[in-house]
């Protein structure tokens, strides 16, 4: 049983203007996990972030970090707790080197400048240490960002929307840093709206729509529950309806007739593939070709959040 | 007690004054020149002694606090303003800090820098006049109450502001009247007796007052006033500061 760092309990956050961020939000991290916090826009994700870490005041529920509560002993969570903002806020006229040097400080670290040199090494800051942050192009701007979460050496990360407005290019070379920071037994938490980056990068993917935490799984498990696979058989000649002796099977019609389509659940023991395939050559339907496809996290997505 | 945040933040105050140098140094420096100019030699000139001390002496007091009370607010107002307005805001707020702690980082920087600024006008005047300052303690008591009193009044301002412009109104509507009547360039007993009573609801009044006694031994006010006035005010100050960051308010959502 993994070690649980971060434990949620009943969160709430109704803003002054009536608006509900959060709505008993329920949630633990485990140690070293990556874990994704997936939803649209205004779903709650920089809300819940900030609650952990102090930017927000929650109006009900408890968080514990490390068994210490985020409201009583703040000093001793939010020293173990990095952020990563979404905004790009940097401090303008800072050199890189003191930008980052600041940020140790604040959180009451000794002055290490061996760290902070690997810190700006591991992120290809180094060569741009004396440089005005100003100066610097959007996505270094995200990687001082990032050098200035990890100066002090914390045990969790958050990364909120770490590679929003980046390019595929950087975005993938990110993707490889997070993951190289898991290694070394950093517990990171990042949001996005982008599937791709949750089912590339998660072990877990919390679901959240609405400020109601609805779902968490494990990548894997959710996407073998309710990655769904379907079997499309092209015909040679069309059918009208399909025979009333396969309403066993899940079938649906499309291309005008020319195409069978049968939806199964790739986990099942016996997935009907086959006895399909025989039943209809023994019904004398001929297929010319066929392929399979696997639904997506954004596929799986859409309908969770349709449900909601 | 988080010593290396506290440091952290007055270091990169400090820092930002000296990147600053020619606004935090020069200007005060030179708008002291002018007043001593205008107000010292010319008109000071036909002026007579005021309790024994002449004009171009009388006002250096009153200079100096002018100076520490525009660069104490503005210093500490632009000073956490700034982050709020950038977003860096975010970095404070989610660090191992206390109020107390984020306090003594920033008005302490703003107040050192006040307190350098105020050096330098001393040292400037006298080039023109000659000093004498009979309660050296007092003198600087005065000197580091006043600074630390107005970086915090600054350090309100620049939570409540919500604009740049609003940052600069609160300043120049309100620092710049209560110090040109407050016994600057004039001794509150020169006014008639009516404005003589309205001068006393004039904070600034006290300040200056005990501030000149304490160069010259001749005040408005009774030193004893004076003092607790400063205490008051400073004790206010840390009222409302500890209740801004308790209730979080225009800091935390």
């Amino acid at each position: 049983m993994a070690e649980t760092v971060i434990s949620i309990q009943n969160l709430d956050k109704t803003y002054d203007n009536g608006f509900t961020a959060l709505d008993k939000v329920n949630l633990e991290i485990n140690k070293g996990e990556i874990f994704a916090l997936l939803g649209p826009n205004g779903a709650g994700k920089t809300t819940l972030i900030g609650s952990i870490c102090g930017i927000v005041s929650p109006t009900g529920g408890h968080i514990s970090v490390f068994g210490h509560d985020t409201i009583k002993e703040y000093k001793q969570t939010r020293a173990r707790i990095g952020l990563v903002p979404q905004e790009l806020t940097v401090d303008s006229f800072e050199t890189v080197w003191n930008t980052v040097t600041f940020s140790r400080g604040l959180f009451g670290k000794k002055d290490n400048p061996a760290h902070i040199e690997d810190v700006l090494k591991r992120l290809s800051l180094f060569d741009k240490k004396d440089t005005q942050v100003r100066k610097l192009s959007g996505g270094m701007k995200r990687r001082v960002l990032i050098a200035k979460a990890l100066a002090h050496e914390p045990d969790i990360l958050f990364l909120d929307e770490p590679t929003a407005g980046v390019d595929v290019e950087l975005r993938k070379s990110m993707w490889a840093q997070v993951r190289k920071l898991q290694e070394t037994g950093v517990t990171i938490i990042l949001t996005t709206h982008y599937l791709e980056e949750a089912e590339e990068m998660a072990d877990r993917i919390g679901f959240i729509s609405k400020g109601n935490l609805f779902m968490t799984e494990e990548k894997t498990s959710l996407m073998k529950k309710l990655g769904k696979k379907e079997l499309v058989l092209e015909l040679y000649n069309p059918l009208d309806c399909t025979p009333s002796s396969l309403d066993g099977f899940n079938l649906k019609l499309a291309n005008d007739g020319y195409q069978i389509i049968y939806t199964y659940d790739p986990a099942m023991q016996d997935n009907g593939v086959v006895s399909l395939l025989d039943q209809l050559r023994g019904l004398g339907i001929k297929c010319k070709d066929f392929n399979t496809r696997q639904s997506s996290l954004e596929e799986i997505f859409i309908e969770l959040v349709g449900q909601e | 007690m988080n010593i290396r945040g506290i440091a952290a933040i007055y270091k990169y105050e400090m820092h930002r004054a000296f990147r600053t140098i020619g606004q935090t140094i020069a200007s005060p420096v030179l708008s002291t020149m002018l007043y001593f100019i205008v107000f010292g030699s010319a008109i000071g000139s036909r002026i007579t002694d005021i309790d024994g001390v002449s004009y171009g002496a009388f006002i250096v007091p009153g200079l100096i606090m002018l100076t520490v009370l525009s660069q104490s607010v503005s210093n500490a107002s632009f000073g956490i303003y700034f982050p709020r307005y950038s977003g860096t805001i975010y970095e404070i707020l989610s660090a191992p800090l206390s109020f107390i702690e984020v306090i003594i980082g920033y008005v302490g920087g703003a107040a050192s820098k006040s307190l350098i600024v105020a050096t330098i006008v001393l040292i400037t005047s006298s080039f023109f006049i000659d000093l004498n300052i009979a309660h050296p303690f007092w003198m600087l008591f005065f000197l580091i109450m006043t600074s630390v009193t107005f970086s915090m009044f600054g350090f309100i301002i620049g939570i409540i502001a919500d604009g740049f412009e609003k940052l600069q109104i609160i300043p120049l509507l309100v620092i710049t009247p209560l110090t040109f009547l407050g016994g600057s360039f004039y001794s509150i007993n020169m006014l008639p007796e009516f404005w003589q009573k309205v001068s006393l609801l004039n904070p600034v009044v006290y300040l200056i007052s005990g501030f000149r006694w304490s160069f010259y031994e001749s005040a408005d006010v009774a030193i004893h006033t004076s003092i607790i006035m400063i205490l008051v005010f400073l004790s206010a100050c840390i009222g409302i500061v500890a209740w801004i960051f308790k209730t979080g308010y225009r800091l935390r959502d």
